[in-house]
């Protein structure tokens, strides 16, 4: 069968302005606004509801045909003055869509047009813009985009505080929240950005919230520029794009840039800076916790070792599990993204020198049809990836291990843990129950001792 | 409480039914306020919708890929054969093709999946800066389909050109290019189109089963496991039957005009209307008295069953108290009905495209202090919710978060569900769905029953 090429087929990847809106919601008192069409706020609450399971307002400029011709100008300030009414927020993140930027809006200037005319209203809130074009990069490009745009607009330069910024990427809340705790065993002062730990995965509420408790206060963001370091997961996250390298360029911040800490390894990496900025040695729970992922590695090796993956996702997400699964002896044999920074075999090869050897083969910019065809070729012993390898596998039969983004097919997503000691031994034991799973449910004696 | 007012500008599109108050007459059909936090989508998600389950057809969203994206095996509209629709493609437009145009990729594209699908058709969607960009869409199409022989229809669904029932009337546009142009021979007289019904966990092959029952062909569903050939012979149909009047009126309309079809508007929710839709039916062939004596043999048979069934929830739910925020005026009317017939009343009843005959009907129906919106939001839903103490919430997805934040049950009535509530047995399960959700003892943690969080 001759295979389409030039579309693409069950996307890997979402477009820029979701990314956005997931960054805006990690600020406290915050409203995601959308300047473009109805239909991108609402798919893509949509879409975020399936994985998160709470409520998402995210508001729109509603672009309609004359807003089209003759510019989203008015619309938008229609739109702030709405949302700054009803939502009473303290930030407004404005990302832009593919709509409103082919019509070419100036927003940095209809924002100050907006500040100037509406002046002596009631409390303005602060507007953050991050310009998000959905035809170009993927939502991990416009997640980047807002959290570096919000770093610009509130980071102050100040007297040097024993303050360290961190930049954890597009982790689940359950991460978050494992990262604050880390941090605040280490007693050192933080700012965390973004914070979606609370909002994206919250309590009941007793009366409604127009806006949900939680995320990173903007006055704790304006201190990021007289912090003594900024910490930033992602191995493709180019300096240029992203808010730690900002406040290096900017405050002379110095930006620690890893992969994700996800293995040993790069936990190791993660803590050993944790130890040397604050000069303090990491607390006796976490040497626990290692040593714990450790006994379970030996106790499990034999289930892994030379199990063949494909793992697909972002392309940060993939670099970190691949270097975890190396270590437990399990060959990513593919590590494809939909996204497409140029970056991803670039950062496997630092994290995994001899990867050729090991057979790691890279694909950037492809589609789950794309992945399916070389599922039919590699045939790996399992899938590891979000929700969405969910076609292919029941179509080829080979099992997915669900983490990232989107889970919208399991429960839980939410609390998932990905990074760290504690996120690494929930990943191996789930991969390590997968392939008991298989090999009790083919044997034919069914032993029930594993 | 903080006190939670309704914007500006909405105040025409909200209004709580009292006896010697204000007549207002609601205000809809209007596009959504900006800023206002719409449950609404756009032109481009109402085309989709509607073609979606034709499902021997290929869909190509021509745009960068979110759209093709959100919108990837998002419904529960499911297919005895070709899964075609199930799949997601995309031009996935890059800058590049914003600055010289998407043609070329489009065409190639097209020619590209026909040659590896063979599908039926195809629709070709455009997104919002399709047009900006200056496409011509109708020129690929029409070249396409002259190199491969199939039809190939442009869907005009730029979002920001209208609201989403300008999406329903752009692919009603689509399937008349269509309907016509296959062969009517063998027909029956008596035969029905049935519109607007989308085959959600296969609720199209449980009201098709009454109908065949009652000794009516049916010459095509639009579209739940809608397949080309059959959309083409829609013409050669007695009558259409339209469900979901907010995406299908036009269809029906058009049909009426250029083919001499009549259409009636039924509901398949709920004993009383899915009672109502097969009668009504039935009254169109009054030559044939075999019909209706037919239709009643299958409403006596299902509801002797059903009934008793009903008893135990109708039981447990009585006085307990429902809002509903759905897409369709229409569903809501026959909402109200089937809550009322399991006991519970309707305190908010509100609808995202509703028009003024459906919110004055809906005003006649309700009972007195229930509240009445159209394009609600978060904000106004979750104020009416806690003012009128519901206990339920029927919605679709984008709605279920309110509801289990303010620990109250919820049923999803939208296109993402996976258990039939079409029918008599659709009537059960909504019953059950109802019930599980309302009567369940999670409820006694939620901070609104008065506990300490």
């Amino acid at each position: 069968m001759k295979h389409a090429k030039t579309a693409t087929q069950n996307a890997c990847k979402l477009c820029n302005p979701l990314g956005a809106c997931l960054a805006f919601r990690g600020i406290e008192n915050c409203v995601p606004f959308l300047h473009g069409s109805q239909g991108c706020a609402t798919y893509i609450r949509r879409y975020l509801i399936s994985h998160y399971k709470e409520p998402i307002d995210i508001a729109s400029s509603n672009f309609h045909e004359e807003t089209a011709v003759f510019g989203g100008s008015h619309n938008l300030k229609i739109g702030l003055k709405n949302v700054s009414k009803q939502y009473k927020p303290e930030v407004i993140g404005i990302a832009t869509t593919c709509l409103s930027e082919t019509i070419g809006d100036d927003v940095p200037m209809i924002i100050r047009e907006y500040k100037a005319e509406f002046k002596n209203g009631s409390p303005m809130p602060i507007m953050i813009h991050a310009s998000t074009p959905s035809y170009m990069g993927s939502h991990i490009d416009g997640f980047h985009a807002a959290v570096r745009a919000t770093v610009k607009t509130l980071a102050e330069k100040g007297a040097q505080e024993k303050l360290i910024n961190i930049f954890p990427n597009m982790v689940s809340p359950a991460d978050i929240r494992y990262l604050k705790e880390i941090l605040e065993d280490f007693k050192v002062p933080y700012m965390l950005l973004p914070d979606y730990s609370q909002t994206m995965d919250g309590g009941p509420w007793g009366e409604y919230h127009r806006i949900p408790p939680g995320g990173t206060p903007a006055s704790a963001i304006a201190m990021a520029g007289s912090a003594i370091a900024s910490i930033e997961f992602g191995s493709t996250l180019e300096a240029s794009k992203s808010a730690a390298g900002y406040l290096e360029e900017t405050f002379g911040v110095p930006r620690y840039h890893m992969a994700l800490p996800i293995g040993i390894k790069e936990s190791d990496k993660f803590f050993d800076l944790l130890e040397t900025l604050t000069g303090q040695e990491r607390p006796e729970k976490y040497d626990d916790e290692r040593r714990r992922l450790i006994d379970a590695y030996a106790d499990g090796h034999k289930y892994v070792f030379e199990q063949k993956v494909i793992i697909y996702g972002e392309e940060d997400l993939v670099v970190g599990m691949t270097a975890f699964l190396t270590e437990i002896g399990i060959t990513p044999i593919l590590c494809a993204s939909g996204g497409k920074s140029g970056l991803l075999r670039k950062s496997i090869k630092e994290l995994i020198p001899n990867m050729d050897e090991l057979g790691i083969k890279v694909r950037e910019g492809v589609d789950f049809v794309d992945i399916e065809d070389e599922a039919k070729l590699l045939k790996p012993d399992f899938l590891i990836g979000n929700s969405k390898g969910y076609t292919m596998s029941r179509k080829n039969n080979i099992p997915l291990i669900r983490l990232g983004f989107p889970i919208h097919d399991r429960f839980g997503g939410q609390r998932m843990h990905h990074l760290g000691y504690r996120g690494t031994q929930e990943l191996f034991d789930r991969i390590v129950n997968t392939v008991i799973e298989q090999r009790q449910n083919a044997s034919s004696i069914g032993y029930t001792y594993m | 409480m903080e006190q939670i007012s309704i914007l500006e500008g909405r105040h025409k599109q909200v209004f709580e039914k009292k006896t010697g108050g204000e007549q207002v007459e609601i205000s809809c059909d209007t596009s959504s306020l900006s800023g206002s936090v719409s449950q609404r989508a756009c032109v481009f998600c109402g085309s989709r919708v509607v073609l979606y389950p034709v499902a021997d057809a290929l869909h190509l969203v021509h745009g960068p890929i979110g759209c093709a994206a959100y919108t990837w095996d998002i419904r529960g509209a499911v297919s005895s054969g070709s899964e075609l629709h199930r799949l997601s493609f995309s031009t996935d437009l890059q800058e590049m093709d914003v600055i010289y145009g998407g043609e070329k990729k489009l065409y190639h594209s097209l020619i590209e999946l026909i040659e590896q699908y063979k599908p039926k058709a195809a629709f070709i969607y455009s997104t919002c800066i399709v047009g900006l960009i200056g496409d011509d869409i109708e020129a690929v199409c029409k070249k396409v389909a002259k190199e491969t022989g199939i039809p190939v229809l442009p869907v005009h669904s730029e979002g920001f050109k209208g609201t989403k029932k300008d999406g329903y009337k752009a692919a009603c546009h689509a399937l008349m290019q269509l309907i016509g142009t296959g062969s009517t021979e063998n027909i029956s007289k008596y035969s029905i189109n049935i519109l607007g019904e989308f085959n959600l966990a296969g609720e199209a092959w449980i009201i098709r089963k009454y109908y065949e029952k009652m000794g009516i062909e049916v010459v095509s569903t639009l579209t739940g496991d809608g397949r080309i050939d059959a959309v083409r012979r829609a013409h050669g149909a007695s009558l259409n039957v339209v469900q979901c009047s907010g995406s299908m009126t036009w269809l029906a309309k058009e049909m009426e005009q250029k083919y001499g079809i009549p259409y009636i508007r039924v509901s398949y929710f709920g004993i009383e209307d899915m009672s109502k839709s097969l009668y009504d039916v039935a009254k169109h062939f009054p030559e044939r008295p075999d019909i209706m004596e037919a239709a009643k043999q299958v409403v006596s048979e299902e509801v002797k069953e059903l009934y008793p069934s009903l008893q135990k929830f109708k039981k447990a739910l009585t006085g307990k108290k429902a809002a509903i925020y759905v897409g369709g005026a229409f569903k809501t009317f026959s909402l109200i009905k089937a809550l009322r017939s399991i006991g519970m009343s309707v305190v908010l009843a509100g609808s995202q495209t509703g028009n003024k005959d459906d919110y004055a009907r809906l005003k006649e129906m309700c009972d007195e202090g229930t509240v009445i919106v159209d394009d609600s939001n978060p904000v106004e839903l979750s104020k009416f919710i806690l003012e009128k103490e519901a206990d339920l919430l029927i919605g679709g997805v984008k709605e279920r978060p309110i509801a289990f934040k303010l620990g109250i049950g919820f049923c999803d009535h939208n296109h993402e569900r996976k258990i039939p509530l079409a029918g008599f047995v659709g009537m059960y399960n909504f019953a059950l769905e109802v019930y599980q959700s309302v009567m369940s003892p999670v409820w006694q943690f939620a901070p609104r029953k008065g506990v300490k969080i």
